[in-house]
């Protein structure tokens, strides 16, 4: 979807403001979100997540922190997927008689569940269709749902840099169709061709897509 | 914001969706046990061991996870090595994402609109902004995180620092310098 989390290439959102190193979280509320966010059941699918804070209405993204963005978006998944109901959610107590789950992470399990290694690779039969080298465009495409091309990107030619294999694709993984996984590439397009002639002829911007997002140019 | 949260977590825990104390320890985790110091190391290696190095550019996955550095955020890794000629600098301009395992959590900034939207566009300008001045005739290569790749920025090792073990070259590094914000 055309959100305002699409923002790359938009000028005037602010100043950067330099941060020490050394500063996790700014306040332990957030840590929490946080630490809410990774054990609870709804983690599940990192795709589906994105997408809820992408749902954010644009003014009050643009508006929110960081956590508070996360705490909308296990609030609604918490809601969405029926682990509390509304009436919990306003009461903040669970209704009566209603079942105990038990905790998908338990503590003695948390270190090694965040040290282990995943992947987003998956088996496929289906034979790439681009080689480094090659020249690519990105497709215009602009779907409703969630889609990992930005649109900065849309429409503009690039070179592929290298083949990374088959990855979940989010644009269905997100919306609960399953992986699909297809090829993924790093592609390079030139600051030129993203953003016109006063662009430094040296530089690029090199974006990592799925097969579906590209078309031989 | 701390009310409503205390809230939640109090009905989850009831719930029985998520146990308070696997939270301390995810939190502890993030607090203490990752962070820009896991990527130093690895930089403060690669800076000495020509043999680690050529591994790091091969499969950075395997080579990072040698030091004992893996997990979420980090489960597909890229090096990507600044030179006098290329400057490397990295974002996520659809969200934050970011190497967790050997930088930790991301800087406020990272995560937010100025810089997800300019560097992209003005990577010269933004570096400028954290007081980084390029050479006209380097080249900068943008990298936007838009799939589960996550990268790291291998900077250039700074002169006069041969003398140096892996340790004191360690404490050089710097985690702007492995965003690539920042040169050494």
């Amino acid at each position: 979807m055309n959100g305002v989390h699409d923002m790359g290439g938009m000028q005037g959102l602010g100043a950067i403001e330099p941060e020490a190193e050394g500063q996790v979280f700014h306040h332990p509320w957030e840590g929490r979100v946080h630490a809410m966010s990774l054990a609870s059941p709804t983690r599940a699918n990192i795709d589906s997540g994105r997408h809820q804070r992408e749902l954010i209405p644009g003014p009050e993204y643009l508006r929110m922190s960081y956590y508070e963005k996360w705490f909308r978006s296990l609030s609604e998944r918490l809601l969405q997927q029926g682990l509390v109901t509304p009436e919990e959610f306003a009461s903040g107590q669970p209704a009566p008689g209603s079942a105990k789950a038990t905790p998908r992470l338990a503590p003695e399990a948390v270190e090694s569940t965040l040290g282990r290694q995943g992947s987003y690779v998956r088996e496929t039969t289906a034979r790439p269709q681009f080689a480094s080298g090659d020249q690519v465009r990105a497709r215009n495409i602009n779907p409703n749902g969630h889609t990992r091309l930005p649109r900065y990107a849309r429409g503009r030619r690039g070179v592929i840099e290298r083949l990374h294999g088959a990855h979940v694709f989010p644009d269905s993984n997100a919306h609960g169709k399953g992986e699909d996984p297809r090829p993924l590439y790093t592609v390079r397009f030139t600051a030129r061709e993203l953003w016109g002639e006063a662009a430094d002829a040296r530089d690029s911007v090199s974006l990592d897509l799925w097969e579906p997002y590209l078309e031989r140019a | 914001m701390a009310l409503r949260v205390k809230a939640l977590e109090s009905l989850m825990v009831e719930k029985g969706l998520v146990d308070p104390a696997a939270l301390d320890a995810i939190v502890d985790h993030f607090e203490h046990r990752v962070g820009p110091r896991n990527g130093a190391r690895v930089v403060a290696k690669a800076w000495t061991d020509p043999a680690y190095k050529a591994r790091l550019m091969e499969d950075a996955t395997a080579a990072i996870a040698e030091l004992g550095y893996a997990g979420g955020q980090g489960d597909h890794m890229i090096v990507v090595e600044n030179t006098p000629e290329i400057h490397n600098v990295v974002v996520c301009t659809l969200c934050s994402c970011y190497p967790w395992p050997v930088l930790g959590l991301p800087p406020v900034w990272y995560k937010s609109s100025p810089y997800r939207s300019r560097v992209v566009i003005d990577p010269r300008g933004v570096l400028a902004e954290f007081g980084t001045e390029l050479p006209a005739e380097t080249e900068v290569r943008v990298w936007d995180s838009t799939a589960e790749i996550r990268y790291l920025v291998l900077p250039e090792r700074p002169a006069d620092t041969d003398g140096l073990d892996e340790s004191a070259l360690a404490a050089l590094v710097t985690r702007d310098g492995m965003i690539g914000t920042a040169r050494l």
